[in-house]
């Protein structure tokens, strides 16, 4: 009776699946989840996303309302599957009724459907910043302090065309939502002030090799905007500086993120002088970032100055603490005061003021930022300008704005 | 494979014998499950293991009988999974068609079934080791056609907000139901690798997976019964689809992509390849590791945890779990199982 | 080949006075010229149009040289053990990335870029050794076996290496006389006050391509004219009977083993510092390899070389002109290949 004995295995096996869950809830305890990339190639930012959620929860001291903070982490690989499939655990599993994260775009809007299946547990984002997650057929539950990608262009557009006086731009992103956003966010500016964009490379995802992307750039444009991240950004920036690139260039939010700037390599002399956007910058002199650094680098392996997505977990994570101190950490009614707190939460940031919009996403600072050299010889973006309180509708009335349609390779356009 | 041609039938045996203690158990065990688990033992581990167990299963049937080992099983799965998600419903704002399941639920399986069929048509013209190779590359080809067409497959993003239907007045993705849902799946498609493995098909295919030379001479279209294993293969995957985007409520490129095609390989290795009982305790076993080794090594080393162990079992044990249960209860006079296994993977 | 052999045996194509051969060798000479022409003439407007421009069509093409240069690197190693040992090496691509990493670790420490060359070279012989020892020999004939052991270790690698190098993307920094864009004779365009624009293109990628056809070529002599790779000939032509003649195959498949790892440690190195390190690149050379051998025929060097250059010109002028389907590009290449010639273009068959 082979088959027998076999399916008894399977037996022993199944009764193993039966043990009871775990849960010990303390009742003088509360658990937040923390879902961010904690495997995969995406590991560096989500350990930073970390250090950032962790310097929020040591500002409290890991206490609110009397009641100790839990962390329950989660961890994705960056795909969105599994990061609904970690949200699942937290939720199901470990019972968390407050989660934040997850870390990148695509993540974010499968975590937001998720959040409707479970309207009793209150969503925060983490770092992901696809337009969609809170713009088109937003959750109840889901809120997002941090802002998005087309957000972190504000001022971008402007700036170049008016003041570095750049009329015909190439871009250059990967193929995928988050790029489309950024370049999206750029052009909605570029474009208005006149400027024209005739060329638009999508390079697909996991693509090393971008030289013959370069040379297929026209060569009379005046700047070439790139929006690619982390290994991509430093393989296209030495490769231009191989090719003998002239056209200036200008930066998506993580094309001259720290991950970016402190890679070693000889992209040094381009990237100096390249002008960017996004919701933080290194040589902001504001008291409040000041000491937001300084706290962040208590953490340990911080980076010289907090990454975006340290920042973004900081901001939402600070964000659920405050919330739960206004409704002195009471989440019996499955979270319904605490959601309205959420919802009426106005408060200061290291980067200003942050308060949210109808459909759950923060209105928020955005920085000009231009890379230069520090006096330590490392690279870092030095602030040009605020522009301030940028909604998710880039000051163009709701209705306009949804006219415009999603982001896609297509939208917008104008060669 | 020998013990399931033993002739047991000649003892004209009565249903309970035909059925077997073990299976009776273990069937009455899995019935009752869902009164010992909460509602996250049921679907994350319950419900997914028997969906992945299904793909691996589908694995297994090639691989075990076949002798074709397949890295492109979650690929079949996933055209089922996307035709779900273009004809079904879904909030990604494109197609959705909203055709009732009992209308995309089959066409799904059959589009599953039919590529399975076209991939096998492919791999078959090569032999042995060549197969692996070439449905890795396939799988690959179809992750990266799907995450950069737009068209159809919605690029990267995918499909979100996949609705499992609501029929009987039941919603089959809660978790009592889903759970059954997949228990059902899961023994039909076990029964029927069991039932046909048994028939003449299987036997000859087991034959040509042993001597393919002479199966040819004696006149069997050698190349028409491992395309049609491919197709039975598909329809097994192709119906763990539906169910594997019912359960995540989405599909996307990374569904289908390089990892989680060597994931199901794993499975059915760890499991074992010599009875159809093997993927499904292949997938458990990695359905648990996966979800709570946060818990214990912390996330970031799982993957050397899963590696490790596929790579003893490998070696210690070539037919998995299986294999070395069987080996700590020696048979009385017991099958050399080790040399079953080497033919059967030639 | 098969053009030759098919005109031979058919009378009626003599006859005609042209044979298909000849008709090949005009078709080529014709393609030869107007590749030339492209080369070196000023396009006309209609070309520019079609092709966006002299500039970006010549990168393409220079760009999938060298990389076919790389591909060719990696693949023969692959193609080297699958050929003697019938072994499947799916690990071969964690050896890349591995070769790769201590490639930058020596360079970074020594200063030395050419001492990472090397050590990534022998680094990974010496772990192609301990694996060929460790692992396959106590698989021996088992090929379906020692295939799945090198998925196990390729998970456990890539793991490990992440744990060790972290997610960060690592880049070399070459000699100083590497680096840099050298001008190239070819004029790609004229300004409007006359003066001609020529073509720069990286000069480290032009050592690339020279480099593996250093290799390659030696590669060649290797096999086909000392005693070992007359040894390792007749290994893959019948592994039993080589041995009964008295040659000491699990040396040999040792010395096979170490080379192919050595190769895809070279090849880390080389191609590390074209482009960059990171984790996944195991994922991508192991496919990019996988693809090479079975358009070009597994167990052959010419094929493997053939293989590159189709797949490495394939991938970059599609990022180019249909950046899109660019990537899936290739796998049509190996599907068409499979479904005319199962075993390759050199391949034997099977």
């Amino acid at each position: 009776m082979t088959i027998a004995r076999r399916t008894l295995l399977a037996l022993t096996m199944a009764t193993g699946l039966t043990a009871p869950s775990l849960v010990l809830a303390q009742s003088d305890s509360i658990k937040i989840g923390l879902l961010a990339t904690f495997e995969g190639a995406f590991t560096v930012l989500g350990e930073d996303a970390e250090r950032g959620a962790m310097t929020a929860l040591e500002e409290f001291g890991g206490t609110v309302a009397g009641k100790q903070i839990e962390i329950v982490k989660g961890s994705s690989d960056a795909s969105p599957d599994s990061a609904v499939r970690a949200a699942r655990k937290l939720v199901e599993q470990d019972g968390v009724k407050i989660l934040v994260g997850p870390l990148s775009g695509d993540e974010g809007i499968a975590v937001k459907d998720y959040a409707k299946t479970h309207p009793d547990v209150t969503f925060l984002n983490g770092s992901s910043a696809a337009q969609d997650t809170t713009l088109r057929e937003p959750a109840d539950n889901f809120f997002r302090f941090s802002t998005d990608g087309a957000q972190w262009m504000a001022g971008l557009g402007d700036y170049v065309y008016n003041e570095k006086g750049y009329r015909t731009v190439a871009t250059v992103a990967e193929d995928y939502s988050f790029p489309y956003t950024q370049v999206f966010g750029f052009m909605a500016e570029f474009c208005k002030a006149g400027g024209t964009v005739p060329s638009k490379s999508w390079v697909p995802i996991g693509n090393k090799d971008y030289s013959s992307v370069i040379a297929a750039i026209p060569d009379d444009v005046d700047a070439i905007y790139v929006a690619l991240g982390g290994a991509d950004a430093v393989n296209f920036l030495s490769q231009y500086s191989d090719a003998g690139g002239q056209a200036p260039l200008i930066g998506g939010s993580i094309t001259v993120d720290q991950t970016v700037l402190t890679a070693k390599g000889r992209m040094r002399d381009v990237l100096i002088g390249t002008p960017a956007a996004g919701p933080t910058a290194d040589t902001n002199d504001a008291e409040a970032w000041k000491t937001f650094t300084a706290e962040y680098k208590k953490q340990d392996g911080a980076f010289p100055s907090p990454s975006l997505f340290a920042h973004a977990y900081y901001i939402n994570m600070k964000a659920a603490i405050l919330a739960l101190e206004e409704v002195g950490g009471d989440l019996s009614d499955d979270g319904a005061k605490f959601r309205a707190a959420l919802a009426g939460l106005e408060f200061d940031t290291p980067t200003g003021k942050v308060s949210l919009d109808d459909n759950r996403n923060a209105v928020a600072d955005m920085y000009l930022t231009e890379v230069t050299e520090a006096d330590d010889g490392t690279l870092v973006n030095k602030m040009i300008q605020v522009t301030p309180q940028v909604n998710q509708t880039l000051g163009i009335k709701a209705d306009e704005f949804m006219a415009l349609g999603a982001v896609s390779r297509e939208n917008p356009s104008c060669p | 494979m020998s013990e399931l041609s033993v002739p047991r039938a000649a003892r004209a045996p009565g249903w309970f014998d035909r059925i077997g203690i073990g299976h009776l158990l273990l069937g009455a065990l899995l019935l009752v499950y869902p009164a010992m688990a909460n509602d996250f033992f049921l679907t994350q581990i319950g419900g997914y293991s028997l969906v992945l167990g299904m793909i691996a299963l589908s694995l297994m049937l090639l691989a075990g009988y076949g002798g074709m080992v397949s890295l492109a099983q979650i690929t079949v799965a996933g055209a089922a999974g996307y035709v779900v998600a273009i004809f079904g419903e879904n909030n990604s704002g494109i197609y959705g068609f909203g055709w009732p399941w009992w209308v995309y639920g089959p066409l799904a399986i059959l589009i599953a079934s039919l590529m399975s069929a076209l991939i096998g048509w492919v791999a078959v013209r090569t032999e042995g080791i060549y197969t692996i190779m070439i449905t890795l590359a396939v799988a690959t080809a179809c992750f990266y056609f799907a995450q950069q067409n737009y068209a159809l497959f919605n690029g990267f993003p995918g499909y979100n907000g996949l609705r499992a239907p609501e029929v009987f007045g039941v919603y089959w993705r809660d978790p009592v139901p889903f759970y059954y849902l997949c228990l059902f799946c899961a023994v039909l498609a076990y029964a029927a690798v069991l039932y046909g493995a048994r028939s003449t098909f299987g036997m000859t295919l087991q034959a040509i997976r042993d001597n393919p030379r002479r199966m040819r001479s004696i006149g069997f279209d050698v190349t028409a019964h491992k395309v049609f294993a491919w197709w039975l293969a598909g329809l097994i995957a192709g119906a763990a689809g539906i169910l594997l985007v019912w359960f995540n409520g989405r599909i996307s490129p990374g569904t289908i992509a390089v990892g989680p095609s060597i994931n199901i390989l794993v499975i059915a290795i760890i499991g074992g390849m010599r009875h159809p009982i093997g993927p499904f305790l292949g997938a458990v076993i990695v359905t648990l590791m996966q979800t709570f080794a946060i818990d214990i090594i912390g996330a970031e080393r799982f993957n050397t945890l899963i590696g490790m162990v596929f790579l003893i079992i490998v070696f210690i044990s070539p037919d998995g779990i299986l294999g070395l249960w069987e080996r700590v209860k020696p048979k009385a006079g017991g099958e050399d199982w080790r040399a079953s296994f080497r033919t059967s993977v030639k | 080949m098969s053009d030759a052999s098919r005109s031979r045996t058919d009378p009626l194509g003599q006859g005609q006075g042209i044979t298909r051969r000849q008709v090949g060798a005009v078709a080529l000479l014709i393609v030869g010229a107007v590749f030339l022409w492209m080369v070196f003439a000023q396009w006309p407007d209609w070309l520019d149009a079609i092709l966006i421009s002299k500039k970006a069509f010549l990168s393409a093409i220079l760009n999938g040289l060298t990389l076919a240069g790389l591909y060719f690197l990696v693949a023969s190693g692959f193609t080297l053990v699958f050929g003697l040992m019938r072994n499947v090496n799916l690990a071969h691509g964690s050896l890349y990335l591995l070769g790769a990493y201590v490639g930058y670790e020596i360079a970074d420490r020594t200063g030395y870029w050419l001492l990472g060359v090397v050590g990534g070279f022998l680094v990974l012989a010496v772990v192609g050794l301990v694996m060929q020892i460790l692992v396959f020999r106590r698989l021996e004939g088992d090929d379906l076996r020692q295939t799945l052991v090198t998925i196990g270790i390729s998970v456990v690698a890539a793991d490990l290496m992440l744990a060790v190098w972290g997610g960060t993307t690592y880049q070399y920094l070459t000699p100083d006389w590497l680096s840099g864009a050298v001008r190239l004779p070819i004029v790609t365009a004229v300004r409007s006050n006359g003066s001609e624009v020529f073509l720069a293109y990286p000069f480290y990628r032009l050592v690339v391509l020279g480099a593996a056809i250093v290799i390659g070529v030696a590669l060649w002599l290797l096999i086909n004219r000392t005693r070992i790779g007359s040894m390792i000939r007749a290994g893959v032509d019948d592994r039993a009977m080589l041995s009964a003649s008295g040659v000491n195959v699990h040396m040999i498949f040792a010395v096979v083993f170490a080379l192919g790892a050595g190769l895809a440690g070279l090849a880390g190195v080389i191609g590390g510092s074209v482009l960059s390190v990171s984790p996944g690149e195991d994922v991508r050379y192991l496919l990019a390899s996988l693809v090479v051998v079975i358009v070009g025929g597994m167990g052959s060097i010419v094929g493997a070389a053939i293989g590159a250059l189709i797949i490495g010109l394939a991938e970059q002028i599609g990022l180019v002109y249909f950046p899109t389907y660019g990537v899936v590009l290739t796998f049509v290449i190996m599907v068409v290949t499979l479904a005319i010639r199962p075993q390759g273009i050199m391949g034997r068959s099977l």
